[in-house]
């Protein structure tokens, strides 16, 4: 009889677990009358990984003694969920790994625009050009190269140049990759649908070797599989630091001024549905602070976006990076840019 | 007296063990169904319909494009390569799972406990964690290759990419899910079937066409059924081999595009696919089972076939399915592991967060599969005991969202839960309902078989002596149905703790599972400290699979 009645007693235990749970997570989550000084909570839905951004948010909380309740996930996944939650959404921030997120997101009316006086702490091209998300930390497409096999000057200025045939069997790219999909749309938006088309066409005349990452690139230009690659620009700098400076491994950013340079940002913006925004602008004022902008640097080898801020001292200074006329929350239009790529083959 | 009764005779009124078809086929429809049973089964599949329903809400905004959008050969090529991994998978996983599970049931294998529990373990494997740990460990300098070249010399491993990769990976995590269930029906086999047949001149392989098959079949379809909903729903292992599936487009829509009107449109392909091997599995069901009836009397253990020499080979194959399903991914997370070790990175803080996550993991999986099993008890009973057409449509709203990926069924509970269920939005409550929601039928299924064995005459017994409805449904139907119960709720359980992006999306804020913890860390590449999470996940989810299966053996020896 015990031996039956064991696990009706223990869902029933479990049932009652559950409800007083429910009961004290409930209850945590009752907003009290904002004071005075907006002391939070703050909630941020943050695409960035725990392991990366959750020491940051700890110093945050230590230096102000505001409450800081974040929610890691998927940026996809949590940029949908915001348009799912509209106005009811529980969040003040959304940090976003890309800016295509954030531009879904603003052009959903979600976001509060943001102070002026923050928004200027950022060069316009890397920020909306509404004011309604502001980028914190940059990633370089660029044109990873042989030292070995070659010389600076042979480089294109222009990523268009890759469709010579003198590239033939020398590059690789990570047809896959979010990243490199992204500079596609980026292409698509600087040459359009048709010149796109032909960039795509034109490299895969060439007989690219398709890798499934930009790792995989950088390790097989190194290994003498390829020549050049497509790839973000920190991934060089995570081998170096691994294997030393003789690697014979370079990045190159087009001169060009289009896609085959763009800065890609990861970013954040204010909801408008948010009802501790004092408190949230603060945790935006810190993100953009010497100390966070330095610790992106240092940390991921990423650019830090605060004009004045410099960037770790091994990689091409933002200044000197000429980048494309697009706004960066335009590239939310990945379909379009699978169905090109599979139309073409490359996928 | 045993006899095979092929045909389609009806169970009669005196039979004391009516099949599983004979009540579905409208043996007993006569009486009225209750009103309370009705209203709780309704209850239930007004819940179940969430996911569905958002859909449909979500579909109906950009009408005119997503319509357009679904004659697009995109569309078709998604729509081609998802069935043709489902099938494929399909295929191998019976045809992986068959040979096993003879050899666990029938034959005098040594250790037959301890490999059923080596070989169900690939069911607590996620597949994202699964499919990232195999493709290191055949990487160049991953623990695979390592070890083979300390053995032969210089080689190289085939990528896990692509078809193939899909292929070979989601067999390997999916043939328990048939395993299981035919293992479990081969061994309650009458042997009194084989023996008549064979006294009647029948041959070896014709014996097993015409008498052992059939009788596998129920077991075969229902869990060839449950991993072609896996393959057809799952995101973690194509996304990771690159192999372009329905699930993968309906990702990108959400996370590239925030189209969330064609997302939408596919999964309603998805759906509409669900419903159609649903119906399937039903009729092969229905026309399969009638041809055998189990006759009164206790049936004898069969006696197990002799091994002899083969014992070695059996014992070897054995051995390396397991080394290949979960074995060589846990060595990789094992691999990281001693790296995060050696460079520290393990500390003291992330061993209390990985308890800490162990622990909600447990709670909330073990919340779900309590109430799933309960959500799914009126569904089981109606289905069983009140078939015709509600039970249909009931339980076939129980299927619906089985065939979803997870963010769809995430993102359906946000849509919902944030909108009319405002103060339980975030909590943990809205979490065990998406789990609910999306693994029933794993609840409903175990449950439904053990009533359809349970024999009805016996609660009609019980309510001529006096009893009432209630009390039959207490002191003699629920302790019956206790091993469906439980295999259904470790099923559940096994599901729902590997669960990522409900998790991810509802639970409370800052609250941490096994899962969150382990995908976290391996999205940005802390392989260290992805290790030990993930390799709790697996130990938690392994003592879960021995407890489901200690209790389904002594169900059986009990007997």
């Amino acid at each position: 009889m015990r031996v039956k009645r064991s696990p009706k007693l223990v869902a029933a235990a479990l049932l009652a677990v559950g409800l007083l749970s429910m009961w004290v997570v409930g209850s945590q989550g009752a907003r009290g009358p904002t004071s005075s000084q907006d002391m939070g909570p703050v909630v941020v839905y943050s695409g960035r990984s725990e392991a990366l951004v959750g020491p940051l948010f700890e110093e945050f909380e230590r230096a102000t003694g505001i409450d800081v309740r974040v929610r890691y996930g998927d940026t996809a996944e949590l940029a949908a969920t915001l348009l799912e939650e509209g106005s009811r959404s529980p969040a003040d921030l959304f940090f976003a790994q890309d800016a295509g997120a954030l531009g879904a997101v603003a052009a959903a009316g979600l976001f509060e625009k943001l102070p002026q006086p923050l928004l200027d702490r950022v060069e316009p091209r890397f920020r909306s050009p509404h004011g309604s998300w502001i980028g914190v930390s940059g990633r370089a497409r660029v044109v990873a190269y042989s030292t070995e096999r070659v010389r600076p000057e042979e480089l294109p200025d222009s990523i268009t140049g890759f469709t010579d045939p003198r590239w033939k069997g020398r590059i690789g790219w990570p047809p896959t990759n979010g990243s490199f999909q992204a500079f596609v749309t980026a292409l698509r938006k600087t040459l359009g649908e048709d010149g796109a088309r032909q960039w795509l066409l034109g490299v895969k005349a060439n007989e690219p070797k398709a890798y499934r990452n930009n790792t995989a690139i950088i390790q097989a230009i190194a290994a003498g599989e390829i020549d050049v690659g497509f790839v973000n620009h920190y991934y060089l700098y995570q081998f170096l630091a691994e294997r030393g400076p003789s690697l014979p491994v370079r990045n190159y950013h087009p001169r060009a001024g289009d896609a085959g340079a763009m800065v890609n940002v990861a970013g954040v913006g204010l909801l408008k549905s948010s009802q501790h925004k004092e408190a949230a602008l603060r945790l935006i004022d810190f993100l953009l602070s010497r100390q966070a902008q330095e610790y992106f640097a240092s940390q991921t080898y990423e650019y830090p976006l605060v004009v004045g801020v410099p960037a770790h001292p091994d990689l091409v200074p933002l200044e000197r990076i000429k980048t494309p006329h697009i706004d960066l929350g335009d590239l939310a239009d990945l379909e379009t840019t699978l169905e090109l790529l599979w139309e073409t083959g490359v996928l | 007296m045993r006899s095979v009764a092929s045909g389609v005779e009806r169970a009669g009124p005196l039979s004391l063990r009516p099949t599983w078809a004979t009540l579905r086929s409208g043996g007993r429809t006569a009486s009225p169904v209750p009103l309370g049973l009705v209203m709780a089964a309704l209850l239930t599949t007004a819940v179940l319909l969430i996911p569905p329903l958002y859909l449909v809400i979500r579909a109906a905004e950009g009408w005119q494009r997503s319509w357009q959008w679904l004659l697009h050969p995109r569309t078709w090529h998604l729509l081609h390569n998802s069935l043709v991994l489902a099938g494929a998978v399909t295929v191998t996983a019976v045809a992986l799972a068959l040979p096993l599970a003879w050899l666990l049931a029938r034959t005098d294998l040594r250790h037959k406990r301890l490999w059923l529990v080596l070989l169900a373990l690939p069911l607590a494997m996620p597949s994202y964690v699964g499919t990232f740990a195999l493709q290191a460990a055949v990487q160049p300098g991953g623990v695979a290759a390592i070890l083979l070249e300390s053995l032969a010399g210089r080689v190289t491993l085939p990528r896990v990419e692509g078809f193939w990769g899909a292929w070979w990976v989601l067999t390997l995590f999916t043939y328990p899910y048939v395993l299981l269930p035919v293992r479990a029906a081969w061994s309650r086999f009458d042997p009194g079937l084989e023996e008549a047949a064979r006294s009647l001149g029948v041959g070896r392989a014709r014996r097993f066409w015409r008498v052992v098959l059939p009788q596998l079949w129920p077991s075969v379809t229902a869990g060839a059924l449950v991993v072609a909903m896996y393959v057809l729903s799952d995101f973690g292992a194509v996304s990771l081999v690159r192999y372009d599936t329905l699930p993968l487009a309906i990702y990108a829509q959400y996370g590239g595009s925030f189209d969330r009107a064609r997302a939408a449109v596919l999964a309603l392909l998805l759906l509409l696919i669900t419903v159609v091997l649903h119906r399937v599995e039903r009729a092969v069901q229905r026309r399969q089972a009638v041809l055998f009836r189990a006759q009164p009397g206790v049936p004898r253990p069969p006696s197990p076939v002799r091994l002899g020499r083969w014992a070695g080979p059996a014992t070897l194959a054995c051995a390396l399915v397991a080394v290949a399903a979960w074995g060589l991914p846990a060595l990789s997370l094992l691999h990281w592991l001693s790296w995060g070790l050696v460079r520290g990175t393990s500390g003291v803080d992330h061993l209390r967060a990985v308890a800490q996550a162990a622990a909600s993991s447990v709670y909330v999986a073990a919340l779900a599969a309590a109430v799933a099993v309960a959500a799914a008890f009126p569904l089981a009973y109606l289905t069983t005991r009140f078939p015709g057409r509600l039970a249909r449509a009931v339980e076939e709203a129980a299927y619906l969202s089985f065939g979803l990926p997870g963010i769809v069924v995430a993102l359906a509970l946000v849509f919902f839960g944030v909108r009319y269920l405002g103060p339980l939005y975030q909590t943990i409550s809205l979490l065990v309902m998406a789990h609910t929601v999306h693994f029933m039928p794993q609840a409903l299924a175990p449950q439904s078989a053990a009533l359809a064995r349970l024999n009805p005459h016996l609660e009609e017994v019980a309510r001529s002596l006096g009893e009432r409805p209630a009390g039959v449904l207490r002191r003699v139907v629920l302790p019956l149905l206790r091993p469906g119960v439980l295999a259904g709720a470790s099923l559940v359980f096994l599901t729902s703790i590997k669960e990522l992006p409900s998790t991810l999306l509802l639970s409370p804020t800052g609250f941490r599972t096994l899962a969150a913890l382990t995908w976290m860390s391996a999205a940005e590449g802390f392989f260290a400290r992805a290790a030990l999470p993930g390799l709790v996940l697996l130990g938690v989810s392994a003592a879960s699979v021995a407890i489901m299966l200690r209790h389904e053996q002594e169900r059986w020896g009990h007997r």
